[in-house]
């Protein structure tokens, strides 16, 4: 009798582990989600997986014993029918049963403690190596600004940083600063997040293992638009990186002979805010045009760069992203098209 | 559990005429109205702060939606946190403590009957001005109206320069204000325990409901004044030209996050102790036995209380603290499971070789151990920091708190409501309706929370008005919102039971449990007076040796 009923207890053991991996495979393939944090790619997010792995499979454990414990004495001490109406036998105490769960907590907390420092040593003191990338990244309400101090190039919302050779690592370390309000750099495929503070300078680092397009959003609530502040990180060979890089350090394309748009971005407020590099559009406030066209999203990845959003962008931003900084200059939408027409030159 | 229908004596209650009842209630300094006042009024803001939150997940059921603007979005959601701790979380404990704790320590009142009524006072003001910034909040600027600066108000988005108008003032004095009556109701609370029991009560023998309470109102005391203290500092950042917080002039955004969280971990236990306290009234009597490791579930309150001082830098792991301190903080959360895990592990002991009658307030009390479980276990993920570099801020952070605050606080409030019903209004409440509403809600809370747990996995950051398709979120989002229906029905049962039970509910006799501390020893609803004389105990389970002279409780304590 004992033994049958140790081994139904086995077995529901073994069903919720079996649970628990599936959910845990569930998790595994990539598809489930551009922004799925266990699908790393980069080094600190590789790390935090696997810690976060173990951490699982320990509360995995805890759950199942304690919920089994609890799941058993509702159903077995439950009031019976044939219930006499005396009370149970009272029970005040007993100190081998505290001291067993304190001692055993402690244990594992220890154990978990540990794990979770060598972690946080691994990438808040990571080196930073000669060949390493700096970006300087700019949280805006509610764009993203990216400066290359050494590669002398700045552009906006679509950060290009070069893949990285676990043989010859070339990781990319962001330096990350606010104009405004309190940011947060997460694109949960490459590191965890972190905060982007005024008057606070944070430093991250991104150790990408494969190519591709990396999604990712502000993650801490920065004012009326934060859901629209979204991330996109290229990860690009190193060839295609260093051709990026040779093709934004360029000044803008100039036309032989200035348009009409041009002529109406340049007498407008338009270069108070935006910097067109080799114009006299100078401004820093809003995103670097210089190479608008190289980019495949406008208002931070919140919609794709055609023709025709951009011309509804320009006519009245307020109407794609209510609440955002850029003004409506009440232009016509002839001259909205104008405008949108000399921006299709910045390549 | 005995069924007596004793009819007990009622007065021939005089006719008193509608305005004079009324004025008795706005002047009154009775612990048991004021206790009823604030209950009540927590269920009002309850019922808004529910609203607000359906608002939002209705905007959130799809990708792009839009039921409603950016800006509504983020007041809702600021609005939804800020009521929701500070005008129901904070006052029903508030209310519960302030009814139950004279009566169960065997006292005529609280230790400061005027300064009660008047922190109630103050905490009802704060709540009705939060809510008149929907009025006010424009400002000259015409700029706003309810606050949208999110429930902790990060700096510098509540400087002039990024919160114009008056929406971010309101949200500062309505706190201030209530902040004064929180302090004053926890004095009166340390007072009334320490000095107030009836002749035979060591501190030993007190109800944990006492303790509990004693260091609730210990912890609103330390937490409560450093955010009391920063609100008047960035009153004077906004109005005397002071750069506290003010990013542009050199102040520092991360030293208000430092004194909100100081303020708002201990909240969490200030929350989650009265909590305890519930469970560890109910779950014994449901169970016919004595609570297991008494000195044990004391010493793990207050061993909780201290620890909970030092953990609020856990809200802080992405803020760029320096690895040291990081590391610290993961220290100290981790260790705070250890004394709240003992007491988990005491309430199951307790049940343990019990007779568990399942009534609904036992029922919300079972919910929450598994509940509270979950919640724990979520909680010890985010204390590892890297996890939490990947978690935090997200909707694996929604969850987990919910998980707590509703999984755990809200569902053993529920039952403490259904258990001390009978003694507050004299009646006995529905049953059949008390499950309906246990079953309804716990069917919305797991929709709604535990597949809240996936997106943020998935990379969805919380306060969000709006979310970009194919990033798997939509199915999930769609089920949360669905769970919130199911809620939000469980609620209006338990408001219909409460109104139905009050009018045509059976009459409950002092003691319908057969309970054992001193509450249930007088009548129900208890004279002005609570006792006719005081009684004096020998244990901690009064009621006990009374209905068992052959079995007394203090020969074993």
């Amino acid at each position: 009798m004992q033994r049958t009923k140790h081994s139904n207890k086995v077995g529901i053991l073994r069903v919720f582990l079996a649970m628990f991996w599936c959910a845990a495979a569930a998790a595994e393939p990539a598809p489930l989600s551009p922004t799925n944090i266990f699908a790393p790619a980069s080094t600190p997010a590789q790390s935090i997986f696997e810690l976060s792995r173990f951490v699982l499979l320990v509360s995995a454990a805890i759950f199942v014993t304690v919920f089994s414990l609890l799941a058993f004495a509702v159903v077995r001490f439950r009031k019976k029918r044939s219930s006499d109406g005396r009370e149970p036998a009272q029970v005040y105490g007993s100190t081998q049963l505290e001291l067993a769960w304190t001692v055993i907590p402690v244990l594992i907390v220890v154990v978990l403690f540990l794990t979770a420092a060598r972690v946080i040593a691994n990438i808040q003191n990571a080196v930073h190596p000669s060949n390493a990338i700096d970006v300087t990244v700019v949280g805006h309400q509610f764009w993203w600004e990216y400066r290359y101090p050494s590669l002398k190039v700045i552009t906006a919302n679509e950060l290009h940083i070069p893949v990285s050779d676990p043989a010859h690592p070339t990781p990319t370390f962001l330096t990350l600063l606010s104009a405004d309000t309190d940011h947060s750099f997460w694109v949960p495929r490459l590191a965890g997040k972190t905060d982007l503070i005024p008057n606070h300078p944070n430093t991250m680092w991104l150790d990408p293992h494969e190519t591709g397009l990396f999604l990712g959003q502000c993650a801490q609530y920065c004012g009326t638009q934060h859901a629209k502040m979204l991330l996109r990180v290229y990860v690009d060979s190193r060839e295609d990186f260093d051709r990026w890089i040779q093709a934004q350090s360029q000044p803008a394309h100039v036309a032989d002979t200035v348009s009409e748009g041009q002529r109406l971005f340049e007498s407008t407020a338009c270069v108070n805010c935006h910097r067109i590099a080799g114009t006299p559009a100078h401004g820093t406030y809003g995103p670097d045009l210089t190479h608008l066209m190289s980019r495949q999203t406008i208002a931070s990845g919140a919609i794709e760069n055609t023709p025709g959003n951009l011309i509804a962008w320009i006519y009245n931003p307020d109407l794609l992203k209510p609440g955002c900084t850029m003004p409506s200059m009440g232009l016509s939408t002839e001259q909205a098209s104008a405008v949108a027409g000399y921006l299709e030159t910045l390549r | 559990m005995s069924t007596e229908s004793i009819a007990w004596p009622r007065p021939q209650a005089q006719p008193v005429p509608l305005v004079a009842q009324l004025h008795q209630w706005v002047t009154t300094v009775d612990h048991k109205r004021l206790g009823i006042l604030y209950i009540a009024y927590a269920l009002l803001f309850l019922a808004i702060g529910g609203l607000e939150a359906i608002i939002m997940r209705i905007q959130l059921i799809r990708p792009h939606n839009d039921f409603v603007s950016p800006q509504v979005f983020n007041r809702m959601f600021t609005m939804h946190g800020t009521t929701m701790i500070f005008f129901v979380a904070m006052p029903v404990m508030f209310g519960f403590a302030n009814y139950l704790i004279p009566l169960m320590i065997g006292a005529r009142d609280m230790a400061f009957p005027r300064l009660n009524a008047f922190s109630f006072w103050m905490t009802a003001f704060g709540g009705l001005f939060l809510y008149f910034s929907f009025l006010g909040g424009d400002g000259l600027f015409g700029d706003g109206s309810a606050p949208d600066v999110g429930w902790f108000a990060y700096a510098p988005l509540t400087s002039k320069t990024f919160s114009r108008g008056h929406s971010t003032d309101f949200w500062i004095l309505s706190l201030l204000v209530s902040g004064f009556g929180s302090i004053g109701t926890s004095i009166n609370i340390i007072a009334t325990v320490l000095c107030m029991r009836c002749r035979g009560m060591t501190l030993g023998k007190m109800p944990l409901f006492a303790w509990l309470n004693i260091t609730m109102a210990g912890l609103v005391i330390l937490a409560v004044s450093p955010l009391t203290a920063a609100q008047l500092m960035l009153l004077v950042d906004r109005y005397l030209g002071g750069h506290f917080f003010d990013t542009q002039a050199g102040g520092s955004a991360v030293m208000w996050m430092h004194f909100f969280w100081v303020f708002g971990h201990p909240e969490v236990y200030v929350l989650v102790i009265p909590t305890f306290a519930f469970a560890s009234e109910i779950i014994p009597v449901f169970s016919r036995k004595a609570i297991f490791g008494y000195p044990i579930m004391v010493a793990a309150t207050v061993c909780i209380g201290f620890i909970s001082m030092s953990v609020w830098a856990h809200h802080m792991f992405t803020v760029g603290m320096s690895s040291a301190a990081n590391t610290f903080f993961v220290l100290s959360t981790m260790a705070i499971s250890v004394p709240t895990g003992i007491k988990i592990f005491n309430w199951l002991a307790t049940i343990w070789g019990g007779e568990i009658h399942f009534k609904t307030p036992m029922l919300f009390c079972i919910a929450f151990l598994f509940q509270f479980l979950i919640a724990g276990l979520t909680g010890v993920m985010l204390s590892a920091a890297p996890f939490n570099w990947q978690l935090s801020g997200s909707y694996f952070v929604v969850a987990h708190f919910h998980y707590v605050i509703v999984g755990a606080i809200l569902f053993t409030l529920f039952g403490a409501f259904y258990y001390w019903f009978p003694k507050m209004s004299g009646r006995m409440y529905s049953e059949p309706l008390g499950k309906l509403h246990f079953w309804l809600f716990l069917i919305g809370f797991h929709l709604t929370f535990d597949f809240m747990h996936i997106p943020g996995i998935l990379g969805m950051p919380r306060r969000i008005y709006t979310y970009e398709p194919g990033r798997g979120w939509d199915t999930w989002n769609l089920i949360v919102t669905i769970g919130t229906f199911f809620q939000a029905a469980g609620v209006l049962v338990f408001l219909g039971n409460l109104v139905w039970s009050y009018f045509r509910g059976k009459v409950a006799g002092s003691d319908p449990w057969d309970a054992w501390t001193l509450e249930w020893s007088t009548t129900s609803p208890p004279p002005e007076y609570n006792f006719a004389t005081l009684p004096e105990v020998a244990s901690r389970c009064p009621l006990w040796d009374l209905k068992h002279p052959e079995d007394p409780d203090w020969q074993y304590e």
